[in-house]
This record gives structure tokens, C-alpha cells and sequence, in this order.
């Protein structure tokens, strides 16, 4: 019964596809796009194919869904601490916080900020400058950023290799601590490791200081890094609403650590750094590990949400695409196919994540 | 007299008890929390009052456009003037009374079922018969009502109608899916975890897109679809497969004695389920489903990417209006505020169920 339904169904399709004159298959990815798109991170103009448009599309997904991820992890970390704590004003603001911001859909709130920013922020010529190097207006907002230097492509490798050091050195020194007993300060060196490695190499190169300044030249900015309000918008409503859920997640993660397990910490005499660090965390991470690793599926499944104000993510090319070539099995078969990637590849690395610091039982 | 004097000479001192004792407690209880309380009072200073004076002292009540662009506060004008668009969409404006009597049934209904007490049989007659009379009085032709086209449907009635019905239709396709995914015959459990994992990895703007671009091309020439019922369809599939998940939880919290006492009083297996692990299953799983009802209610947002005219996008084609323009604050405030409303009521409901659910009843 499926098979005829399924016979049914495709044969309908066909004949449609052919009264519309549409040729199926995938041969239009190599086409010309004749579509400009706003912001890029790779190069892009309207005489590229169909195939790189969308991998424009997919990188600026990536792009956003990647420092929402950052920010929000980081900021539904302190509300959810901020919940627990004892100062009764905080503990309420926080909870209020977490309430608004899950009981109302993100989508409304990307429109909200995405009008907020729109409307009530100046034009280019009256910019409003809140620190030195940034310009806020209604086209975006313009960061100053030290120019281009070959410098900088080595202070970035100088930082991998800082890296690489520290995962050694703490093998070296786990491995030390448990022959000898002594303790060496890892956490100190390889802060100063990664601070230390790029200014050497900065000043090896004669510590270039020239800065890009953005310059109001006719209607915009030009120079230094110009964000976009859609941009602006779309990380501001996902990182808002998501991490009100992981406040939540957070809160209830350290709740769960019986508070037996921190009065016994600290009675054999750690710091109450080390009570956190090697104690209470441990604990707490695995149980948040896996509703967090699902939040940050939920984020990069709503940033698709960017179609509805024009920031061009995946979704938002591909709907171009199928509004320009009528491929529409196809673009939607690929806006599945890239978020099931994503979705897998966030859950495959969260459940790696997840083994390292789930029970280990003995 | 002698007991009474010894009472109040015990009395703690007055900073430990009251109004100060709590505030040196709660507040400023060492000098980090003090530091911590003093920074956020600031902070409430900067923000609140001014906040306070937009929204009510400056603000313009119910006035046209062109004054409240003088004003220089909030222009709530814009939700006063145009509340009837921005709830019932295009709905003729004579009937409106109809989708607001259809919201009232829906709201009472909702408020009876709160008490656990009402859960009978009687229960669910009364919301089938009301989900049809909410049918009916949306649609009309009958009992001399005038017949209202589904394309003129819209605003919060449209919101809420995609939220409950869907609801209603995923609830059953869940439990099948759940149980299917638990099945011992091995093509129905692999069918059923590629549809529950597909569709849990794809954002459902995927699945709107699909219900409106693609479906017609399913169908045979000739044939269409409503467009309601279309997007209806997408998040039907889509909350399924959640609702999915959350069943599943809900089988393996039972026990292993249950499947085998049913299977020794000689029970098969679909009256196993129906009458002993499904209703213990679905019990355990009330308040998830109630979070899942929340999402629905605020998924239903994201038809405004397929043009439907729900709560959000009514609001949107105000704002387009000259009159209106520049107000999207105000308006999408108001927006924000009944789905708040809506999902507050959902969540608080859903936490004390939750709590009476772990007293053990």
C-alpha cells in the first residue's frame, strides 16, 4: 500500500514538473546565480554559481549559529548562576528574565530587535559612537580594526602553537602530579602561554599599529568591519531566547550536586576554587551536557528563522534559489539535508563531549 | 506575667527579624552581595523609570498617527485603533463576533480542564463538541450563518486554531510513532526512528516550505489544497515527532513487571498497551507534553514566513500602513504580551501539575 502511494504521488509529481516545464536533478547548481548577496565570508559576486551562493549561505548559518553557540552558552551560564544566588534581587531579575524570554516566540523577537535597530537608531551621517572605533547607526554598526598585517596570520599561528603546548604541558603535568605528588600551575602558564605567544611574535614583527578606522564616505561606512543590523538582530533574538533555556538547564545541572558532595569537598580542606573545579562541575556538567547539546540544536535550527528579516543565511538562499529556478524538491531536499549535517555533526562532537565527562562507573 | 516578660526579653535582635532583618539577608549578606545588589539597583534606576515614562506618562492612548508622532513616548494608539485587524485579521469585520465566541469556548474549555478532578469521559465529549462548534462558528453555512472563506481566516483565532488542532492530531500520530519506535518488528522501528530523527534534525520552516511549495506538486492537476490546512500538516508531522520523544520517555519509565503481569493475565498486545502501559506512560508524561504545547503555540509564529495571516503577520500588515509606520515597537510589545500571556498560563500550569504529579496523588 505504501509503494502505491508512493507511486502515486511520485508519477503525480512528474507530470507536474513537466507541465511546468521544470527539469529536475541538480544540474542548476552550476548555473549562474545573477544574485547579489549582502555579506559573505567567502568571495562572492552575482556571477557565481548557484553552488557557491549557497555555500555562502551555509558558512553564514555557520557563522552566526557558531558565535550564538559561544555567547549563549557564556550567558545562559551566568543567569542560570545568577538564579541560584542568594541575593534575592538578582535570583528574581534572573528568573524574571528566563520567563519572558522563553515565553515569547523567537521569531517575534527577531523582528522586534530587528525594528528596534531599525527605527529608533540614527542614519550613518549622525552615528552615534558609544566607545572609541565603533559607530552605531541604522545601517549597522562599524567596528575600527587594526589593518591588515602579515603580522597577524603568524600571531594567529603563534596562539595554535599555544595550543598545542598547553595540551602537552597538561599531560605532562597530570602524569607528574601523579608519580611526585606535585602540583603545577597550568591554568596560570598557559593563560600567560596564550597571551604571551602572540605579543612576542607581535613585537618580533615591529608591533604594527596602524589602525582601519571606518569613514563616513557618502551614505555608509567605509573601512574597518561593518556588522549588520540583520546580523545584529538575528544573534541578539537567538542568543536571548536560547539562553534563557540554558539558564535553566544550568540551574537545574548544579542542583543537582547534592550539597553533601560540597561540605565534604571542603572539610578535607580545598579551596572553594578546587571545590568547584574538581567537585561540584564535574558533577554538574554531566547532567546539563545532553539538554544543552539539544538547546544548541534548538539555536541552530531557529537561525533559520533569518529568512523572515533578510539576513542571508542557508535557508534564505535557498529560497532564492527556488524562487528564481523553481527547483523547489531540490532546494528544500538541500535546506533538509544541510541542517540534518549540522544537526548530527553539533550531536556527534556534544556526544564525544558527553563521554568524556559522563560517569565512568567502576 | 512572670512567662511573658521572659518571652520578650528572648525576642532576636531587630536586625536578624522583619523587614530589615530580611533585607540584611537576602540583600546584604556580605560585602560582594552588597557590592553585587547596589550595582543592580543602579542599573534598575537607569533603566525602569525611563522605560516607565515611554510606556505610560509620554505615551499616546488613542489617537491617530499623526499625533502620535508628536508624542514622545510609547504610541499605544496604533494597537487601539487597529485591535480588531490585528485579532481577526480579515474576517468581516459584522462576524467578528464569531471567532471571538470560538476563542471563548476554547478558553473555557481550557479553564474546566485545568482541575484533574474533570478529567472524564464527559471531558472529552465536551471538547470534541467544542473544537466542532469553534469549527463551525469559524466556517459558518449552517444555521443560517453566513459562510466565511478559510483564505479570510486570520489573527490570534488562526494562531490559536494551528496550535490546538495540531496538538490534538500529533497527540495520537506521537503515540503511534513512540510505539512504533519501540516495536519488535524491525521495518516499522527503523521507519519510525528515520521519521522521529529526520525530522527532529530539520528546522520546521523546512517542512512549512515543503507544505507550500512542494505539496502541489504531489497532487494530481486539478486538485488543491487549502493553504491552512497545509501549513496545519507541517506542524502536525513536526510536533509529532516530538511528541514522539517525549512518549517513548514515558514507556521506558515503566516498569518491566507491567509488560509481564499483562502478558500472564493473557492480554495481547494492543490491549496491553490500551489498558495498562499507555495510560500509566502517558500519565508520567503530562508536563513535558504541556512544554510541548507552549512551542506549538509559539511555532505557530513561524507561518508568517509562508504568508499566512496569524497574530504576527495581521500585525505586520499594520505596520506597513503609512499611518502606522514606525511603531513596530509598540505593536510587537503587544504581540509579545498575548504570547506571554498564553505560554505563562501554560508553564505555570504545567509546574503545578508537575508538583501535584510527584505528591503521589
Amino acid at each position: 500500500m505504501v509503494g502505491f502511494l508512493a507511486y502515486y504521488l511520485v508519477s503525480n509529481t512528474l507530470i507536474n514538473l513537466e507541465r511546468q516545464k521544470i527539469a529536475s536533478g541538480f544540474g542548476f547548481l552550476h548555473k549562474e546565480s545573477s544574485f547579489e548577496i549582502g555579506e559573505s565570508l567567502i568571495p562572492y559576486s552575482a556571477a557565481s554559481t548557484y553552488t557557491r551562493a549557497l555555500l555562502v549561505g551555509a558558512l553564514n548559518t555557520v557563522k552566526v549559529a557558531f558565535i550564538g553557540i559561544v555567547i549563549t552558552i557564556f550567558l545562559g551560564t551566568i543567569i542560570g548562576v545568577a538564579r541560584l544566588s542568594s541575593n534575592w534581587l538578582v535570583s528574581k531579575l534572573a528568573a524574571i528574565f528566563i520567563e519572558v524570554m522563553q515565553d515569547i516566540p523567537v521569531l517575534l523577537q527577531l523582528f522586534f530587535w530587528y525594528a528596534l535597530f531599525c527605527e529608533t537608531l540614527p542614519s550613518p551621517q549622525e552615528a552615534l559612537t558609544p566607545g572609541a572605533g565603533i559607530s552605531v547607526c541604522n545601517r549597522g554598526v562599524a567596528f575600527t580594526i587594526p589593518e591588515a598585517h602579515p603580522a597577524h596570520r603568524y600571531m594567529l599561528l603563534a596562539i595554535l602553537a599555544g595550543c598545542v603546548i598547553i595540551y602537552l604541558m597538561r599531560r605532562w603535568a597530570r602524569k607528574r602530579q601523579e608519580k611526585t605528588g606535585q602540583f603545577f600551575p597550568t591554568f596560570r602558564v598557559g593563560i600567560a602561554l596564550l597571551l604571551g605567544l602572540p605579543f612576542v611574535t607581535w613585537l618580533t614583527f615591529g608591533a604594527p599599529l596602524k589602525m582601519d578606522v571606518p569613514v563616513l564616505e557618502g551614505f555608509n561606512f567605509q573601512g574597518g568591519v561593518m556588522v549588520s543590523p540583520e546580523f545584529i538582530a538575528l544573534l541578539m533574538g537567538l542568543i536571548l531566547y536560547t539562553s534563557a533555556f540554558v539558564a535553566e538547564v544550568v540551574r537545574a545541572g548544579i542542583q543537582s550536586v547534592s550539597k553533601g558532595q560540597k561540605e565534604a569537598a571542603m572539610s578535607i580542606g580545598l579551596r572553594p576554587s578546587l571545590v568547584l573545579n574538581l567537585v561540584i562541575l564535574p558533577q554538574a556538567l554531566r547532567v546539563i551536557v545532553p539538554p544543552l547539546t539539544s538547546q544548541m540544536l534548538n539555536l541552530t535550527k531557529n537561525s533559520s528563522l533569518a529568512v523572515a528579516i533578510g539576513y542571508p543565511d542557508f535557508v534564505s538562499v535557498a529560497n532564492t534559489t527556488i524562487n528564481q529556478t523553481g527547483q523547489s524538491i531540490e532546494g528544500v531536499a538541500l535546506i533538509m539535508a544541510v541542517y540534518l549535517f549540522f544537526s548530527l555533526s553539533t550531536s556527534a562532537f556534544m556526544n564525544w563531549y558527553n563521554k568524556r565527562v559522563a560517569l565512568v562507573e567502576r | 506575667m512572670k512567662q511573658a516578660v521572659q518571652a520578650e526579653e528572648l525576642r532576636p535582635p531587630v536586625t536578624s527579624i522583619g523587614v530589615i532583618g530580611w533585607i540584611k539577608n537576602n540583600l546584604f549578606n556580605g560585602t560582594p552581595n552588597s557590592v553585587l545588589t547596589l550595582v543592580t539597583l543602579f542599573f534598575l534606576w537607569k533603566t525602569v523609570p525611563p522605560l516607565f515614562r515611554w510606556a505610560f506618562l509620554d505615551s499616546a492612548w488613542h489617537t491617530t498617527g499623526q499625533a502620535c508622532r508628536e508624542a514622545a513616548g510609547a504610541c499605544w494608539s496604533i494597537i487601539s485603533m487597529n485591535y480588531r485587524f490585528i485579532l481577526f485579521g480579515f474576517y468581516p469585520y459584522e462576524e467578528h463576533w464569531r471567532p471571538f465566541l470560538a476563542m471563548m469556548i476554547l478558553v473555557g474549555l481550557l479553564f474546566y480542564s485545568r482541575d484533574r478532578n474533570h478529567w472524564k469521559k464527559t471531558l472529552a465529549y465536551a471538547w470534541i463538541i467544542g473544537l466542532f462548534a469553534m469549527g463551525l462558528l469559524m466556517k459558518g453555512g449552517l444555521f443560517g450563518l453566513p459562510s466565511v472563506e478559510s483564505t479570510q481566516w486570520g489573527g490570534l483565532p488562526l494562531t490559536l486554531l494551528l496550535a490546538i488542532f495540531g496538538l490534538t492530531a500529533a497527540y495520537p500520530l506521537g503515540v503511534i510513532l513512540a510505539l512504533g519506535r519501540r516495536s519488535k518488528m524491525r521495518g516499522i522501528k527503523v521507519l519510525c526512528i528515520l521519521y522521529i530523527e529526520l525530522i527532529r534534525g530539520v528546522p520546521l520552516i523546512s517542512l512549512l516550505f515543503m507544505s507550500s511549495i512542494i505539496f502541489p506538486l504531489f497532487l494530481p492537476e486539478g486538485v488543491t489544497f487549502n493553504k491552512i490546512l497545509r501549513a496545519q500538516v507541517a506542524i502536525i508531522l513536526f510536533t509529532a515527532a516530538y511528541i514522539a520523544e517525549v512518549v517513548r520517555g514515558g514507556l521506558q519509565g515503566m516498569a518491566r513487571g507491567q509488560y509481564e503481569a499483562a502478558e500472564s493475565i493473557g492480554l495481547n498486545y494492543y490491549l496491553t498497551m490500551r489498558l495498562i502501559i499507555l495510560p500509566q506512560a502517558l500519565k508520567i508524561v503530562i508536563p513535558p507534553t504541556v512544554s510541548i504545547l507552549i512551542s506549538a503555540f509559539k511555532d505557530t509564529s513561524l507561518v508568517v514566513i509562508i504568508a499566512l495571516f496569524d497574530l504576527l503577520k495581521t500585525t505586520q500588515s499594520v505596520l506597513s500602513n503609512p499611518e502606522w509606520m514606525g511603531f513596530s515597537r509598540e505593536a510587537y510589545v503587544f504581540v509579545a504580551i498575548l504570547y506571554f500571556l498564553g505560554c505563562f498560563s501554560m508553564s505555570n500550569y504545567s509546574r503545578k501539575l508537575e508538583r501535584e504529579l510527584s505528591r503521589g496523588d
